[in-house]
């Protein structure tokens, strides 16, 4: 066995090793197992609160992604519009990476009540195909949802009734620009109000009939935009391609981190700092696992000097060292996995932050945190906790491997 | 059978401040299947020689080869690997690895050279109840008087029948007869299977046994001479 490890020998010896000061062993273990829960659980919370950000932030563009005139994103008025969905288009998108597309118009306008005035994000709506792309109906608090795109009634947010002071049943007055740059308006009366998990979505979307607002603006058969959602919010290329082949040649097809570039790059913000949070854990446990290691090792140098004299290489020793860390590594993190999952699971639910209800909101999350707990992050926690945890290990195995016989044998 | 030739051998310890002579020039040759006893007072060098020959220690000068093989150029890994293969050792405390039970601390080496589960197991339940210890297979060190752990120790030593076993005071812990038993187990396999044994000592009665008996002061020999063993 010259060449090969006696990895039967090691594993019994690295083993047994483990559990020969057990309480150490345990406080380790206790160590590595929180440490490794704290990565996955602060992990999957601060996941759900980006995660919901970011749903936040397509339900409120809405769509993942979005077809327009070229000139719309500098210019969201309904001069840059084009042409609504044809038969053709709505057959290229029959594929499995579109769950649901819908075509609105969009354009800024100010609504005014008998007390007060707002502006607002105006949108001629079909109702049906909001639903499909994610509107719950559950969200309408007060009266209704629209019944079709000729309907002539408004949704207005919680926030924006209370802002104007109206309520529902009573009349508003919406005012925006025609193509022309005319004043077109025309009263609405509010037959139903929604509530968002954010305020500020409630204050700044008014929803009308497609057809309704279409004949307020003067336009017949086009739209402000197409929105398109799919199943994967981070993986949008296949939707992207998709609908860049139906759409018009000479339409802007945007999926959702280009039309928010703040959503985008806090996405990117929390891939980075899982790693960080990650990789700081962990330095906090190293210095327990090298202390206990080096503890370990200085107890038993004579042992370690003991097997050179009987032939095992140092090589075999550092192994040794480095076998009995990973034991300890692997088992702390089988009980960390089990407590991180065994915490998330029950709060799948969602957990109410409502005391901090205020702050969340300044950060543009909801009020309502459901953790994410996501394959990649645990493989991620499990891989720094291994691979950091064998570098760590390196020093005391090295040093284990280091005696000589003589030197080592006779310590007492 | 191992034949050993020292030449010249010189190892000096500081200790404190003084300079201490472990080995002064000394010139061995020993034959195969030699049974030698090494006596002299304690620092007289018998350990340091043992050590050197078994490649545990590093010489100052001179030149160590066992079957013209040259110890003192060998590095670390070839070193133990010339242990593992040729070389027995039986120290003067029992040193056992305390978290493996009497049979796994026989097999271990056995274990590191790569010999079968079944085959080691057999050997090392074998050894054991020929030094006395059937039944004990299984207990720890700590479970086993310092006696026992010698013999568990002399077991490990000479289960995979080196060339060359080198003890150092292996009867330091036992009674008059466990050590009798041990210096005939010795002797059998030395007259047996031509494995060379060398034992450092101050026991008369382990003098007794050997064929060739070197005596050591200040890191010189100062006396070799063959004699003729008590039966065994």
């Amino acid at each position: 066995m010259s060449g090969s490890l006696p990895i039967g020998a090691l594993g019994r010896l690295a083993w047994r090793n483990l559990w020969r000061n057990y309480r150490r062993t345990l406080v380790m273990l206790l160590a590595i197992a929180v440490g490794v829960w704290a990565m996955i659980f602060m992990t999957a919370l601060m996941r759900g609160m980006v995660d919901q950000m970011i749903e936040d932030g397509i339900a409120a563009l809405p769509g993942y992604v979005q077809v327009h005139h070229p000139s719309y994103r500098d210019d969201p008025s309904i001069a840059n519009r084009i042409p609504e969905p044809d038969a053709a288009f709505s057959a290229a998108l029959d594929t499995p990476d579109v769950m649901a597309w819908t075509a609105r118009v969009r354009v800024p306008a100010m609504v005014s009540s008998e007390r007060d005035s707002r502006g607002v994000t105006l949108l001629g709506v079909d109702p049906a195909g909001e639903i499909a792309l994610g509107f719950d109906t559950e969200d309408i608090v007060a009266g209704r949802w629209l019944d079709g795109p000729d309907d002539s009634g408004l949704v207005v947010g919680r926030k924006l009734l209370e802002r104007l002071e109206t309520d529902l049943g009573k009349r508003v007055v919406l005012m925006s620009q025609d193509p022309n740059n005319d004043i077109a308006d025309r009263g609405f009366r509010v037959v139903g109000v929604y509530r968002a998990s954010l305020p500020v979505l409630e204050e700044t979307f008014v929803y009308a009939g497609k057809t309704r607002v279409q004949t307020m603006l003067g336009i017949t058969a086009q739209v402000s935009e197409i929105a398109v959602s799919g199943r994967d919010y981070r993986n949008v290329d296949g939707l992207v391609a998709a609908v860049s082949a139906a759409a018009d040649s000479e339409a802007e097809v945007v999926p959702w981190m280009e039309l928010d570039s703040y959503l985008d790059s806090m996405l990117r913000v929390m891939d980075g700092f899982v790693l960080v949070w990650m990789v700081v854990v962990f330095v906090a446990l190293s210095f327990g696992l090298v202390n206990t290691l080096m503890m370990a090792v200085f107890e038993r140098i004579r042992e370690f000097g003991l097997m050179q004299a009987l032939g095992m290489k140092p090589r075999a020793i550092m192994f040794q060292v480095l076998l009995e860390s990973l034991m300890l590594l692997t088992l702390g993190l089988l009980i960390g996995n089990i407590l991180a999952v065994a915490s998330v699971l029950p709060l799948s639910g969602g957990m109410d932050l409502g005391v901090v209800a205020e702050g969340m909101e300044m950060m543009g999350a909801a009020a309502v945190l459901y953790p994410a707990l996501k394959t990649g992050d645990v493989l991620l926690a499990n891989a720094v906790v291994i691979i950091l945890g064998i570098v760590t290990s390196l020093l005391p195995a090295w040093r284990a491997s280091r005696y000589r016989p003589v030197e080592a044998i006779a310590k007492t | 059978m191992a034949e050993i030739k020292c030449v010249d051998l010189c190892k000096t310890y500081l200790q404190g401040d003084a300079e201490v002579r472990a080995l002064d020039h000394v010139t061995l040759d020993i034959e195969p299947a030699s049974f030698i006893c090494l006596s002299g007072p304690s620092g007289s060098g018998k350990t340091t020689l043992l050590n050197a020959i078994g490649g545990l220690d590093e010489l100052d000068s001179g030149a160590i080869s066992i079957d013209g093989e040259r110890v003192d150029r060998l590095d670390g890994g070839a070193l133990a690997d010339l242990r593992l293969r040729h070389i027995g050792f039986v120290f003067q405390s029992y040193n056992l690895i305390p978290v493996l039970s009497a049979r796994e601390n026989v097999e271990f080496v056995m274990q590191v050279q790569g010999l079968p589960a079944r085959e080691r197991s057999q050997k090392a339940r074998d050894i054991l109840r020929e030094v006395g210890l059937e039944g004990m297979e299984d207990r720890r060190p700590a479970q086993l008087s310092g006696g026992q752990q010698q013999r568990v120790a002399v077991a490990r030593a000479i289960v995979s029948q080196p060339k060359l076993v080198l003890a150092d005071e292996p009867t330091a812990n036992l009674d008059s007869t466990s050590a009798d038993q041990l210096m005939r187990l010795f002797r059998d396999l030395n007259d047996t299977h031509g494995v060379t044994f060398m034992i450092a000592t101050h026991d008369e009665r382990v003098m007794r046994y050997a064929k060739r008996l070197i005596r050591m002061q200040d890191g010189k020999v100062i006396g070799d001479d063959l004699q003729r063993p008590i039966d065994r």
